[in-house]
Formats: structure tokens, C-alpha cells, sequence
């Protein structure tokens, strides 16, 4: 199949970026869209070209670092990482647009490249235990509710890509801290931290910028683990404890 | 900002998310006041000593324990404190977002402008707000102190009701300001919800849909039955 591409082109932070076609012949229904760029990017080098930058790394989908903005919608067409779409879900002849994610918080770096150090950060503030690990208890040592655990292993399969941010009409990332805050706080080892952590990483969320979340579901449209919607409002629940809890 | 030395109960009352939670407790005060109003106005299908007697009774509830019109003010005072505190929340948030959005201009390709599923709704909120408060100026006005007084000014409730709906765009003015009220309240009621912790599973979300479009459909055909009644001169 023959494409043609519109891609965000921006050769660092400091100067403006603009849109650049490209067509790309001879593209296999195979190829993941990640691939489809390598093949662009070797042409782009042997033309002299600067190839277009992208994060990326495992490429199976688990590791959180590819995503970009395709035709408008984070991750593109299908409700999955970007490495893990492939050209199939396009039409012969379509024309595709490329874009980085956009927020406030998370800075062109270069062409589809953004920093989501803002994402770190919010982990720092509240997003882990702080007891000594040593090596892995028996796992019948702290029984756990059913529902949590399941609930707590959904919240926990959040791969920080950044998708919900980039979705979210107020560039809100309440859904990754959602995630995060459900994740641990549903479970036994979460809960001497419960209403700190909480308080802390949402106090870093708003601190870095991001927006408020108005429940327009758009973050969880998009998010290729399928986050629960519910998850926020745990997190608010949580959030609002910590206003009667959270006072040490 | 120095937010390392403060207490995890003082982060959150700081946060978006205790804004978001002020809104939510405003708006539901507010929907609270509009479905004993919209009840009230329906009294105007009963006549005019129905109507005129429950608008005199509204100033003697509670006597002698509160003053004549003790329970009004005590009601305009709440609804007043509501509609600032909702109000100024509502545009650090839409300040906030503007921002965190990375501007009007989002993505250049045109094709997912709408989103993946959002709803109308939605997208109303903020201008619909707007047009919510500038509408409840004009009907105090009107209603209210009869400052504006289309169809004539007069000292029975009843009558300053039929005179301003015998008029076309009076009624046209009113079914947009509660056409926005119905959208406003679709996404309002389900985002309150949300935002006080109610959205536990895909079932508790059906039912605060289900619920948020029960709402906003009886608070928009319930106070436009009277204008309609009137124009329609079904009420004279
Ligand atoms: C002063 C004019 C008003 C403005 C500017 C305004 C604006 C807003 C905005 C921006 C939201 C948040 C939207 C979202 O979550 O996506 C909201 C929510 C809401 N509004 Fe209003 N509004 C106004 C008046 C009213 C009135 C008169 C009512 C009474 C019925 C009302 C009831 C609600 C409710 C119940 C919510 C849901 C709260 C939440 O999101 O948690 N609003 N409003
Ligand atoms: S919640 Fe989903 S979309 Fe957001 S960062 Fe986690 S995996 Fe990505
Ligand atoms: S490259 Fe790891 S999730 Fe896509």
C-alpha cells in the first residue's frame, strides 16, 4: 500500500515546529506503524535527510515509552499502543497525520519526542511503599480481597505512556494518577501510606501543570490498558479522606 | 512552591480535585433549588389563587421561628454563596486547562475534533455556564424585582407569569436559557457524582447516566411546560 504522511517536524524545543508530507511507497498491511516509520527514517538518512525522532522501546506493547497523536486520536485508531497498531487499520492511499502528544507538562524535545519527566515526578511524590523489599513473601502471607486484587492488578498494568494526557480536553493526567494512587492503595502494604500518598501525588499533578479532570472519559477511550474509568473516582474518594484523614 | 512542609490534609485542600468536589456540592445545591422551583411554577396550571397563595406562603414558611421571609433569604443567601463559589471554580479551572491543554490550537489534523466519545454535553459546560448566569440576571430582572416587564408590570406573580409568556421571544429567551440548563445538568449531575467518589463500575456508571438524563430531561420540559402553557393559551 501507498500513504502519505503529515508529520510534525521540530527540530528542538526552542523553535517552532511545522507540518511536513511525506509519501511512503510500498508499505506492507504487515508492518506495525513503528515500522513503517523506521522504513520512512532509512530513506530520510540516505537522502541526507534528518529522520523523524520517536521514542520507543520494548515494541510489544508493556513498556510505555511509543506514542504519538495518529489522525487526531492518541495511539491512533485502535485502543492499543502505537507499536502495537499495525497498517492494516489504514486504507490504501489514506493520508495519516503525525503528531506528538500535547500537553503543558510534556515539552517537544524533538519532532514526536516529548519529556514526560512531569509523570516521574508524580510518582516520587507518593507513587511507591516505603518499606525494605527484600525478597518476595509467600503469596498466601497477606490475604487480599478478590476484588481488590483484581482491581489493584488492572489499576497497576498503567504503562505511564501518557495517552489519557494527551486525549484529555483539560490535559488532565488524572487517569495515570489514578491508576497509581488505586494500585497501591487497595492493598495491604498501601495502606500506612494511604492519604499521604494520595495528598502528594495529586499535590505534584496539579503542581506540574496538568489540568482538572471534568469525567469527559475521553483518557480512558484511549488508554491502551484499558484503565478503569472507576479508578478516579477512587482516587477522589481517597482525595477527600485525606482532607478528614490526612492530618500527621 | 514550598508544598513539603505541609500536611497531606492541606495538599489536598489545595488540590484541582477539592475544587472540583466545591463545584459538585454547589451544583447539586443549586439542582437541589431548581427542582422545588420547577415544582413551584408547575402551580401555575392550578390558577391564580393556587399560584399567588404559594408564592405569599414561601415568605411565612417557618414563622414564628424565623422572621417573614426569614426562609427566602436564608435560601437567596445559600444560593448566592453557591453560584460565586461554583463560578469562580469553574473558571480557575477552565484558566487551568486552557493552559495545561497546550493552548486552542491542539493538534492540526482536523479529524478526531470531537473526540473518541464524548459526550454533547460536554463540550457546553463552560459557555453554557455563561449563558446560565446571564440568563438568571435577565429573569430576576424580569420575574423577580419586574424590572423588565414585557407585556406589562403587575403585582400578582401570577400575572407578571402570563403577561411575559403571551410573548413569543419571551418564551423563545427561556427555552434556550433551559435548553442550556439541560445540557448543563446532563454532564453536571453525572460529574458530581463522579467527583464525590460515585462512579465505582461500568453498572454504578450506566446508572449515574441513566440518572444525569432522568434529571436534566424533568428540569428542562418541567419549567417549560408553564411557558409553553401560557403561550399556547392554555393558562390565561
Ligand atoms: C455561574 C454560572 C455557571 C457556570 C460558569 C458554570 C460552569 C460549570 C462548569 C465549567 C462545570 C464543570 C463542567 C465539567 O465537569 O465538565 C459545571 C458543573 C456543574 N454545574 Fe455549573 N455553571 C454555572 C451555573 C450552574 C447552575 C445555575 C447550576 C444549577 C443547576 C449548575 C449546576 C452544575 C452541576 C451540578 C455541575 C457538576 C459539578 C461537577 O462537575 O462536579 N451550574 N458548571
Ligand atoms: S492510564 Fe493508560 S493512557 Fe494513561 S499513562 Fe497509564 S496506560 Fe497510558
Ligand atoms: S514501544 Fe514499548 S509500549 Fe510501545
Amino acid at each position: 500500500m501507498n500513504i502519505t504522511l503529515r508529520v510534525w517536524r521540530q527540530p528542538n524545543a526552542e523553535t517552532e515546529g511545522r507540518m511536513v508530507t511525506y509519501g511512503v511507497e510500498n508499505v506492507s498491511e504487515h508492518m506495525s506503524f513503528l515500522e513503517m516509520l523506521d522504513v520512512l527514517n532509512e530513506r530520510l538518512t540516505l537522502e541526507g535527510d534528518d529522520p523523524i525522532a520517536f521514542d520507543h522501546d520494548c515494541r510489544e506493547g508493556i513498556c510505555g515509552q511509543c506514542g504519538v497523536v495518529i489522525d487526531g486520536q492518541p495511539h491512533g485508531p485502535l485502543q492499543t499502543t502505537t507499536c502495537q497498531l499495525h497498517m492494516r487499520s489504514f486504507a490504501d492511499g489514506a493520508v495519516i497525520d503525525v503528531e506528538p502528544w500535547r500537553a503543558e507538562p510534556f515539552p517537544v524535545i524533538k519532532d514526536l519526542v516529548v519529556d514526560r519527566g512531569a509523570f516521574d515526578r508524580i510518582i516520587q511524590a507518593g507513587g511507591y511503599i516505603s518499606v525494605p523489599t527484600g525478597s518476595a513473601p509467600d503469596a498466601h502471607a497477606t490475604p487480599v480481597p478478590k476484588t481488590d486484587a483484581d482491581m489493584a492488578f488492572d489499576a497497576a498494568t498503567c504503562i505511564a505512556c501518557g495517552a489519557c494526557v494527551a486525549a484529555c480536553p483539560n490535559g488532565s493526567a488524572m487517569l495515570f494518577t489514578a491508576a497509581k494512587v488505586t494500585h497501591l492503595n487497595l492493598l495491604p502494604q498501601g495502606q500506612p501510606e494511604r492519604y499521604s500518598r494520595v495528598a502528594g501525588m495529586v499535590a505534584q499533578h496539579d503542581e506540574e501543570g496538568f489540568g482538572g479532570c471534568t469525567n469527559i472519559g475521553e483518557c480512558t477511550a484511549v488508554c491502551p490498558k484499558g484503565i478503569p474509568f472507576e479508578t478516579i473516582s477512587f482516587l477522589n474518594r481517597d482525595l477527600l479522606g485525606s482532607l478528614i484523614k490526612g492530618n500527621r | 512552591m514550598a508544598t513539603v512542609s505541609l500536611t497531606p490534609a492541606k495538599k489536598a485542600a489545595r488540590s484541582t480535585v477539592a475544587l472540583k468536589a466545591l463545584m459538585a456540592v454547589t451544583g447539586l445545591i443549586m439542582l437541589g433549588y431548581l427542582i422545588a422551583h420547577m415544582y413551584g411554577n408547575l402551580k401555575v396550571f392550578s390558577g391564580r389563587a393556587s399560584f399567588d397563595n404559594y408564592a405569599h406562603h414561601l415568605r411565612d414558611i417557618g414563622e414564628p421561628v424565623l422572621p417573614h421571609t426569614g426562609l427566602l433569604w436564608i435560601i437567596r443567601v445559600v444560593l448566592l454563596v453557591s453560584v460565586i463559589l461554583h463560578a469562580y471554580a469553574a473558571i480557575a479551572l477552565w484558566r487551568r486547562a486552557r493552559v495545561a491543554r497546550g493552548g486552542t490550537k491542539r493538534y492540526v489534523s482536523p479529524k478526531a475534533r470531537r473526540g473518541v466519545q464524548r459526550s454533547y454535553a460536554s463540550f457546553t459546560m463552560r459557555w453554557g455556564g455563561v449563558i446560565i448566569a446571564l440568563f438568571v440576571i435577565y429573569h430576576l430582572l424580569h420575574l423577580t424585582a419586574n424590572v423588565i416587564a414585557p407585556g406589562g408590570a403587575a403585582g400578582s406573580p401570577y400575572q407578571r407569569v402570563v403577561n411575559g409568556f403571551q410573548i413569543w421571544w419571551v418564551v423563545l429567551s427561556y427555552t434556550i436559557a433551559m435548553i442550556a440548563v439541560g445540557l448543563h445538568l446532563r454532564h453536571g449531575t453525572w460529574s458530581a457524582l463522579t467527583t464525590l467518589g460515585a462512579n465505582t463500575s461500568a453498572a454504578a456508571r450506566r446508572r449515574i447516566n441513566a440518572l444525569a438524563y432522568v434529571v436534566a430531561a424533568v428540569i428542562t420540559i418541567g419549567f417549560l411546560l408553564p411557558p409553553f402553557g401560557i403561550l399556547l393559551g392554555l393558562v390565561k
